[in-house]
Parts: structure tokens; C-alpha cells; sequence
């Protein structure tokens, strides 16, 4: 499974003159879970924004697939984008309607199914998020597990082939973080779609991730790219270890030691 | 990509039926109807078993999925068995996961028709409610304030500067317009009635006492509670809304004097300055009228003014426009803090902000004049 499906070409992106990340260049296959993490700052949720058409990138270019995300006219652009799926951070539910009408709305803008048929296709994308029978609640009445939850299932709404997470398991306590990763992992096995993430938790990183891109912000552009786990075993750069063993055992260190001596008292 | 229509074929051997799905089942593509094969799965017929058959399925999505779901759903529903295994395993894998959380039955919410005597008794009671949670803004108000006056309300001192700033001088600009073409309009009005008997001058004593004893504090309260009184409303939603307000407690800070006490200062300082200057431009506004259409010079009409407006007929009208400034504090305020967790909460907040200020300007006004008018002032 190495089709490209998402390719980045020498990108930089940039809020005016300040350049955010420079030189970005790497590709996502089909079904991969793909993790762009880097610490706080270091302008993941931008590369997300870039990503998904809201933001121009400052130079280079986005492909899916063959097509230039940013150099297609706003008609192909829209129809690339319709084959993805987003989660946002917080759900970004639309507050002034019920659950399934926010699953609903791509639904009916998007396809010329029936009535019926939506609703039969909301209660079904409710019931793969564990929300069955919640149709009619409105954002506001269910909790923040539910609410990234019934994000999940409208960005799952028109069956994209690629989806993109924002921090999934941000505000979520251990357990719900891990059903989340496994719900994330096992729509990826049966529905055959791409993950695009945005995280730092290293749980789900080392759980699902299976290929990955790492942003420093000093150096404002990527330093690593690989599955986690190869890069926690192989990787030389100090930062990257760093930060996927957070900041405790540093390879070769002094830290190292005094940590393990600090555990045997 | 050649999309090949979808079918279903089913097969009936002995007590076995076989549901065969063909073809490309994506969204938008056009599906068999399914009740005549639902109406077959029931107790009444020979048919104990149900097995699928995919061999010549091509591309699929949650279209399939739905219809795989209310066969295995009437399956259940008429206690026949619905073998899914021959599925391929992504349908598998999707099924398990739908069916991992069962339904939350008590979740589902029925719609029940509501009665006109049920509407009626409902409006009714949230009306009541309504007036007891506005009696405790207001006495939470008066607490506030009596703090405030004990010097112990905590708000910071630059807040109010900032409000202040908000509701003075750049609101300046728009009551100038507005002022200055009410005047221009009352005397337009006047004059055409007046100069039938030759009573123009009187217009300055008409546009003079209009504007300080009404029109002036009038209109500059309407307008201040459509730019403030929305404007505290939807800032003080909004921070309701991201828990802004609840940080504030938590804090330690009381909301009604962190936050409303120095917005309901400002208005209730800048309040009679605004009114004073809408007068003095209505004035301008009726003066530029009476002397450009009705033979009547500059001189003689302030002249005639001053001799028209006592003191105590501006003062009248300051005062009035210090109540309004109060009430448009308090329903800005009020509707801010009572406002929704939601985007539309907001929009909600802001526009029955502006409602109720109106509404209580409207009143305060008819109560003032009526006692105004009876104790001869």
C-alpha cells in the first residue's frame, strides 16, 4: 500500500514575512496514519490550514494526487476537497443545529440523496461513533467527548478519502483518547481512507501512527520523517528524542543516568 | 470512473434466503428500493435464514452500509437469523464497531404535539420566570452598586475609562447626525403649521423645549441602546460562552461588579453630557430651518430660545437620560449575562438586548412625562 495520495512539494508557509516553515517536502500514502507533530507552536495546525484550503501556502504546492490544490481553479478545488474530512479541535459543530443535521448538511448539499436516505446514512455514521440515538441533541447538551465524536461522524459524512484529525485527543481523559485511536485506526482498516493528524500526545502516537513528519521551530522547517517508532529507535537528532520520550531520557546523556539512579531510590 | 448500476438479487433455497448485492453502491447512485425484500423477512414466512452474497459488488459506501444495517435491524426486529459473515471484512468491521455501542434508548427524543392551552400555560410561566430573573439582576444590581458606594466593589478603574470611551466620544459622531436632523425636522413640521398665523418664532420655543424636555435625550438614548446596549449584550454573551465569566468567579471577582458596575457607570456618567449635546444640535438643526426658510434671523431665534428653555426644563430631560442610561446598562447587561453556550445565543442575546431596552426607554419615558405633567414641573 505506497500509493501517494498527498504530496507536498518544497512548501513554505508564511504569515506576511514571517515564515512559519520553510522547505516542507514529503508525500502520505493511501491508508496511511500520518502524524505531524513538533512542539507547541512550531506551526502544525498551520500546515493542517494549508492542507485542507484555507490558507495559500507562501510558496510550493500541494498535490492531490495529480492535481495542484492551490494552482486548480475554485471548482476543481472544491471537488478535491470534498473527498476529504475535517475534525477540528474543539468539533467546530455548527451550535444552532441538532447532531443530525450537522451531519446532515454535507449530506444534502453535496449529494442529491432523499430525506430518508440521509437520515438513515446520520444514524448510521452516529452509531459507527458510538452516539446512537442522539440525533436530536444539539451540540451544547453532550459533553466534549461526544461533541469530537459527533465532529468525527460529520467530517465522515460523505465518505472522504482522506480525513484530517486536529489534535483528537486534546481535552479527552486517557480511556476515551484510546477508544478514539482505535476508532480512528479500525475506519482506516474497513473504510480503506488516508489519517492526517495533527498531535502531540505520544500515546496515539506510538499506538497508530505509521508514518510521520517532525517540525522544529528553530530551524523553522522539518527535521524527520518516518513511522514514530522507527524514529524513537533510530533517530540521532536530540530534539526528536527529545520529544518523543518527553524530555526524560535523552540518548547518551548525563540526564539518563541521573534519571535511572533517581528511580532505584 | 464508469459507475455499473446496483441490484439486489435475492434467492430463496428452502429456508435460506440469499441477498445478493451488485454493482457500485457509492452515494449519489441510484438504489433498489428495499421494502419489498423487508417485507419478506418476517415470521409469517417460510424464511428462517438470511445469508449475503458480494461476488459481484464493486465499489461501496455507507449507502450499502445503511441498507446491510435495516436488513440486519428487521432481521432482529422478526427474530430471524442474519448471517454476516460471508460480508466482506470491511463491512464486517464497520458493523461491529455500529453495533459496539447499543442504542441509548432513553436518548431519543419523541416531538409531541403540544396543545394551544399547553402553549399558553407555557408562555405564561416563562414570562413569570422572565420577571423574577429580571427583579434579581436588579437587585443584584442594587447590592452591587451599594457595595460600590461602601468603596468595597472590585472592577478595575481602566475598564471604566475604556467604557467610557466606548459610549462618550465615539458615539459622538452619529448622534451629531442624528440630533441635528431631528431638530431640523421638528421644525420643519412646526413651521409649516405656525406660519399660517404668522407664528414663526415661535418654532425656537417649539424645537427649544421638544429637544431638552424630550426629543433630545430621547433620541440619544434609542440610539445608545442599539449601539451599546447590543454591543454589552454580545460581549458579555460572548464571554459567557467561553467561559469567560465562570474564570471570573473562580477567581474570586462577582461578575455584577467586575463587569456591570463599569458599564452601567459609564453609561450613567456620559448619559447627560450626550443629552445636553443632542439638544444643543437639535437646536442648531432647528435654527438653520427657521432662518433659511422662514424670514427669521439668527439673533432673534436663540434669543427667543434662551427665553424659552428654564433650567429646570434641561434638567428634566438630563434626568431622564440618566434613567434611560441605567435601563440600557441593565438590559444590555442582563440579556449579556443570561445569554446561551452557543453562537446563535449570542445573536439571540444582542437582539433582546435591544428589544427590552426600547421597550423600557418607551415606559420610563410615558411614566416620567405623566408625573412631570401632574406635578407641574
Amino acid at each position: 500500500m505506497t500509493t501517494p495520495c498527498l504530496a507536498i512539494k518544497n512548501m513554505t508557509m508564511a504569515y506576511g514575512d514571517f515564515v512559519i516553515q520553510k522547505e516542507l517536502d514529503f508525500t502520505i500514502n493511501r491508508g496511511d496514519i500520518f502524524i505531524i507533530m513538533g512542539g507547541s507552536g512550531c506551526g502544525k495546525s498551520t500546515l493542517l490550514m494549508h492542507l485542507i484550503g484555507l490558507q495559500r501556502p507562501a510558496k510550493g504546492q500541494v498535490f492531490y494526487g495529480a492535481d495542484s490544490l492551490w494552482e486548480a481553479d475554485i471548482n476543481v478545488r472544491q471537488r478535491i476537497l470534498n473527498r476529504t474530512g475535517v475534525l477540528f479541535q474543539s468539533g467546530a459543530l455548527l451550535s444552532s443545529m441538532t447532531l443530525a443535521e450537522n451531519i446532515a448538511l454535507p449530506l444534502s448539499q453535496h449529494t442529491q440523496l432523499g430525506a430518508m436516505r440521509i437520515r438513515q446514512i446520520v444514524s448510521y455514521k452516529l452509531a459507527l461513533v458510538g452516539l446512537a440515538g442522539f440525533e436530536d441533541y444539539y451540540p451544547s447538551e453532550i459533553s466534549g467527548g461526544m461533541q469530537k465524536r459527533a465532529g468525527l461522524a460529520r467530517a465522515m459524512a460523505l465518505d472522504p478519502e482522506i480525513l484530517y484529525f486536529d489534535e483528537p485527543s486534546a481535552g479527552l481523559d486517557p480511556i476515551s483518547a484510546k477508544l478514539l485511536d482505535d476508532l480512528i485506526r479500525s475506519l482506516r482498516d474497513n473504510l480503506g481512507s488516508t489519517i492526517v493528524m495533527v498531535t502531540h500526545e505520544l500515546a496515539s502516537i506510538f499506538a497508530i501512527g505509521t508514518n510521520s513528519v517532525f517540525l522544529d521551530s528553530d530551524t523553522k522547517t522539518m527535521i524527520a520523517q518516518g513511522s514514530p517508532k522507527q524514529l524513537l529507535a533510530e533517530s540521532t537528532d536530540p530534539k526528536v528524542i527529545r520529544f518523543l520520550t518527553r524530555g526524560i531520557m535523552e540518548k547518551n546523556s548525563p540526564h539518563k543516568t541521573n534519571s535511572q539512579e533517581h528511580s532505584k531510590v | 470512473m464508469l459507475i455499473i448500476p446496483c441490484e439486489i438479487k435475492t434467492a430463496q433455497k428452502e429456508a435460506t434466503l440469499e441477498i445478493a448485492f451488485a454493482g457500485d453502491w457509492v452515494l449519489d447512485a441510484h438504489t433498489p428500493s428495499l421494502e419489498s425484500l423487508l417485507a419478506q423477512i418476517n415470521k409469517g414466512s417460510s424464511i428462517k435464514h438470511v445469508v449475503f452474497s458480494t461476488e459481484a459488488l464493486g465499489h461501496w459506501d455507507s449507502l450499502l452500509m445503511t441498507d446491510i444495517i435495516r436488513i440486519i435491524d428487521q432481521g432482529a426486529y422478526e427474530g430471524i437469523d442474519v448471517d454476516i459473515t460471508t460480508l466482506p471484512d470491511g463491512i464486517q468491521g464497520l458493523l461491529s464497531l455500529v453495533y459496539a455501542v447499543p442504542e441509548r434508548l432513553d436518548a431519543k427524543r419523541h416531538d409531541t404535539k403540544r396543545r394551544w392551552l399547553e402553549v399558553i400555560g407555557d408562555g405564561a410561566i416563562s414570562a413569570v420566570h422572565e420577571a423574577g430573573a429580571l427583579l434579581i439582576f436588579v437587585g443584584e444590581t442594587v447590592l452591587s452598586v451599594g457595595a460600590l458606594i461602601r468603596g468595597k466593589a472590585r472592577f478595575r478603574t481602566i475598564d471604566l475609562w475604556i467604557n467610557i470611551q466606548d459610549c462618550g466620544p465615539s458615539a459622538v459622531p452619529i448622534i451629531t447626525l442624528i440630533s441635528f436632523l431631528i431638530g431640523l425636522i421638528l421644525a420643519f413640521v412646526g413651521a409649516l403649521q405656525l406660519a399660517l398665523f404668522g407664528a414663526q418664532i415661535y418654532i425656537a420655543d417649539m424645537v427649544g423645549l421638544g429637544m431638552t424636555r424630550e426629543m433630545g435625550g430621547f433620541m440619544a438614548a434609542i440610539i445608545m441602546s442599539g449601539r451599546t446596549g447590543a454591543a454589552f449584550a454580545a460581549q458579555l454573551g460572548t464571554m459567557q460562552v467561553n467561559s469567560e465569566i465562570d474564570a471570573l468567579k473562580t477567581m474570586g471577582f462577582k461578575p455584577m461588579e467586575f463587569l456591570v458596575l463599569p458599564r452601567m457607570l459609564a453609561l450613567i456618567l456620559i448619559m447627560p453630557m450626550l443629552c445636553l449635546y443632542a439638544d444643543l444640535m437639535g437646536i442648531i438643526g432647528g435654527s438653520l430651518v427657521t432662518v433659511g426658510f422662514f424670514d427669521v434671523s439668527f439673533l432673534e431665534y436663540f434669543d427667543r430660545t434662551a427665553g424659552a428653555i428654564h433650567f429646570k426644563d434641561l434638567m428634566v430631560g438630563v434626568t431622564k437620560c440618566s434613567v434611560f442610561g441605567v435601563l440600557i446598562a441593565l438590559s444590555g447587561c442582563m440579556r449579556g449575562m443570561q445569554c446561551g453556550r452557543s453562537a446563535s445565543a449570542v445573536g439571540k442575546a444582542a437582539t433582546s438586548a435591544v428589544v427590552t431596552c426600547i421597550v423600557f426607554i418607551v415606559m420610563a419615558d410615558s411614566t416620567m412625562t405623566l408625573i412631570c405633567n401632574r406635578l407641574g414641573i
